[in-house]
């Protein structure tokens, strides 16, 4: 290899074939043509195949008719939907368990971390259990203990669970009733949006008066209340635009108001209470790499343990759990596909499960799967980043 | 480094110069191999189901052995490869299979868009609804706002969708993949309602826990005309299949018998004697031995001896012949001539 001269002169004339920056280029050229080459050769291949023994091929199927029903779906959907409708709902709820599971497995992730290291050796060993326990049962075993726990402890839906009248258990699912919006209901959220604004600058002007007197504003009450008595008062002065169905058994099951299916609820359980076993690890392991100095000088400060934890400890730990904690919410949005083996209609089962069966066009319904598995993972990784950038220590 | 160079595009080249796999050859293959590779389904009492010895027998399983009785005359020569529902036609396409046989019904789009042929109905029959006894349901038409349980990747669930839809009735479908799942969800009190096949029905009864606390409605809500079914293009295989189920039924329509299949070599009927590859080449034009026939018979039985083995009234299954009697006692059951 040629020896890179250092310093100013200018290097000695080589031969392009003998020059190395030449040849990285050209290398590097020949592998990106290697690559699309070799692409094109499998679409290719894959295409006059599929053609050659008759199979369908294409996207055009996305706009028929798909013919079947799904047991849950957040936007509006029927026999009569299209595929891409179908996959649209699939779609919403993985979506829909993946971002409820991430904030509970943080929430309960952080409790069981923090256990972890109580001085308290009662809930130190808990949470060490716990965590043991978890970690090292499969998941989809996990799924089927929940499901098959709610399956057979539920009674069925003529023997269900009343809750006051107005919300029903049984093993069909979790009835609730379902707000029914009237005329001049938008005041309700407008008072909500207000509040949050208002909860805003509040917290702005709390702050910069501790900064400046080192008085303490009790801002979490205040945000409460304000969040919860505006659309409140808003609710009262129009005269509660809004009334609720009770759901009430009719033939088989009930009908009316929400309901939580068990596969859902089942689901989200495992996907909630196997993640948060990793992300106590992670938080302990974030708490532990902050020097005991820190806590010291934040006794000696006068602050006590849980601001001490809340103030010093934790916005240090983050920079270290933030990067292995967006892994742990990658997993959890790809782990939400074992819903298939219990009947929740995620994207995979609804996708590519019935309708790549349905339609046969087994290649174009994994490729959009993957792509939309795809882009959430980036999606969720670029958001991470921002944020880790953001707590990022700011040298000064 | 070039040396590296050289071997990628020498391996790129490799692989662009080698063709796409030809779509005649399933019987060459199989030859080669010396063995059919059969979808089955994963396990369906009385069509296909696995012994605790890991031994296969079954309605279908019989469509698996008559075309190695066929091809090999050993019924031995058979590898089963339990599909899902949903696996069964990605098997098919991607040529992990050779050929299905698995319960599976005859429609428009898979013999056209997804690339198959079905080579014959095995089994003509149609979808119905299995509820528990205490529910007091007499018919289909009492089921508005039921839970129904059914298998994902199905004509099942599909019709279920139809049939309530144009009944105007309201329903929740919970569907599984795999059909062991949709059973244990009907039993544990998910669902109200069962639905599949009306043989699947009562093969799948007998796996519940308690088979006598459920009944099968009288309603029959579609035509499942269920029969083997192979990639589209390889017409010489497609004989194969659909000409050992023909002789199956032809058999049955002679008269003959696994028992006495030996005795009627000597038959002077002449449609026998070409069956049984006594006079004629009826067993070259498939590209196989002249007793293709006389082995299927010998090896499996004929029609009649398959259905009452696996399914018919004397089995658990209990399956009345009804429409699936020969055309000769009023049946639908019709094999072409051997001529
Ligand atoms: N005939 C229908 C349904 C076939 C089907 O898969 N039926 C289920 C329920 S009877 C089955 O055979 N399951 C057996 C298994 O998955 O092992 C079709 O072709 O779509």
């Amino acid at each position: 290899m040629a020896v890179q001269i250092r310093g100013g002169a200018a290097p000695p004339s080589v031969a392009v074939w003998n020059d190395p920056r030449a040849r990285a280029i050209f290398f590097q050229a020949m592998a990106l043509v290697l690559v699309i080459a070799f692409g094109w050769y499998i679409f290719h291949n894959t295409y006059t195949n599929l053609e050659k023994r008759g199979i369908a091929s294409g996207f055009a199927y996305l706009n028929s008719t798909a013919g079947f029903g799904i047991i849950m779906h957040l936007i509006p959907y029927s026999e009569e939907s299209s595929y891409g409708r179908a996959m649209l709902v699939g779609l919403l709820n993985t979506l829909v368990v993946a971002a409820i599971g991430v904030v509970f497995a943080t929430v309960l992730g952080f409790i069981i971390g923090i256990a972890r290291l109580s001085r308290n050796w009662l809930i130190a060993r808990i949470a060490y259990v716990y965590i043991e326990v978890i970690r090292n049962i499969p998941l989809l075993l996990q799924i089927f203990f929940w499901y098959q726990l709610l399956g057979k402890s539920l009674p069925g839906p003529r023997q269900s669970f009343n809750i006051l009248d107005i919300a029903f258990l049984n093993n069909r699912g979790l009835y609730v009733p379902a707000p029914v919006f009237e005329e001049g209901f938008w005041e309700i959220p407008v008072g909500f949006v207000i509040a949050c604004v208002a909860s805003y600058f509040i917290h702005r002007w709390a702050r910069k008066r501790q900064e400046l007197t080192g008085q303490q504003f009790p801002i979490f009450l205040t945000t409460l209340g304000l969040i919860v008595a505006i659309p409140f008062i808003a609710a009262i002065i129009t005269g509660m635009p809004l009334h609720w169905e009770i759901p009430a058994l009719r033939g088989f099951n009930f009908q009316g108001g929400m309901v939580l299916i068990p596969e859902f609820v089942s689901l989200l359980f495992a996907l909630i209470i196997y993640t948060a076993a990793f992300i106590g690890e992670i938080v302990r392991s974030g708490i532990m790499a902050i020097s005991h100095g820190q806590t010291e000088a934040s006794y000696a400060l006068g602050l006590r343990p849980g601001p001490t934890l809340r103030l010093v400890i934790i916005p240090q730990a983050m920079r270290v759990i933030i990067p292995p904690l967006t892994s742990q919410y990658l997993n959890l949005t790809k782990n939400s596909s074992l819903a298939t083996a219990i009947a929740y209609p995620d994207l995979v089962a609804v996708f590519s499960g019935t309708v790549l069966n349905q339609t046969g066009q087994a290649v174009e319904c994994m490729a959009i799967t993957m792509g939309v598995y795809l882009t959430i993972s980036l999606l969720t990784s670029m958001f991470m980043n921002w944020f880790n950038a953001k707590v990022a220590l700011k040298e000064r | 480094m070039k040396k590296l160079t050289v071997l990628a595009a020498g391996a790129a080249l490799a692989i662009f110069a080698s063709g796409t796999a030809m779509a005649q050859q399933t019987l060459a293959q199989v030859k080669q191999r010396g063995q059919v590779i059969c979808g089955v389904s994963q396990s369906l009492p009385g069509f296909a189901n696995p012994d605790a010895q890991g031994n296969w027998a079954g309605f279908d399983v019989d469509m698996c052995k008559s075309v190695a009785a066929a091809i090999f005359g050993d019924t031995k020569r058979v590898k089963y490869v339990p599909t899902t529902a949903r696996e069964r036609f990605t098997a098919l396409q991607s040529g992990e299979v050779d050929f299905l046989a698995r319960n599976t019904t005859w429609t428009m789009s898979r013999d056209t868009q997804l690339g198959f042929d079905f080579v014959g109905i095995n089994f003509y029959d149609g979808q119905g609804f299995m509820v528990r006894k205490d529910l007091n349901v007499k018919n289909a038409k009492q089921l508005a706002g039921a839970a129904v349980c059914t298998q994902t990747g199905t004509t099942t669930e599909l019709n279920v969708a139809d049939f309530f839809r144009s009944n105007k009735m309201d329903y929740k479908v919970v569907a599984f993949e795999k059909n062991d799942e949709v059973l244990a969800a009907y039993d544990s009190g998910r669902c109200d309602v069962f639905t599949t096949d009306r043989s699947g029905l009562a093969a799948d009864r007998t796996k519940l826990k308690d088979p006598n606390a459920h009944i099968i409605l009288p309603d029959v809500i579609s035509k499942e005309p269920l029969g083997p079914l192979v990639r589209h293009g390889d017409n010489n295989w497609g004989d194969i299949i659909r000409w050992a189920f023909f002789a199956m039924v032809n058999a049955e329509e002679l008269g003959i018998t696994a028992a006495n299949v030996d005795q009627m070599l000597n038959s002077p009927n002449p449609e026998i004697k070409r069956l049984l590859g006594k006079e004629g080449d009826f067993g070259k034009m498939l590209g196989l031995e002249n007793n293709w026939a006389y082995n299927v018979i010998k090896m499996v039985g004929n029609y009649a001896e398959s259905y009452e083995r696996n399914v018919g009234t004397k089995t658990p299954i209990g399956l009345e012949r009804g429409v699936n009697a020969l055309w000769t006692a009023g049946g639908l059951q019709y094999a072409p001539p051997v001529r």
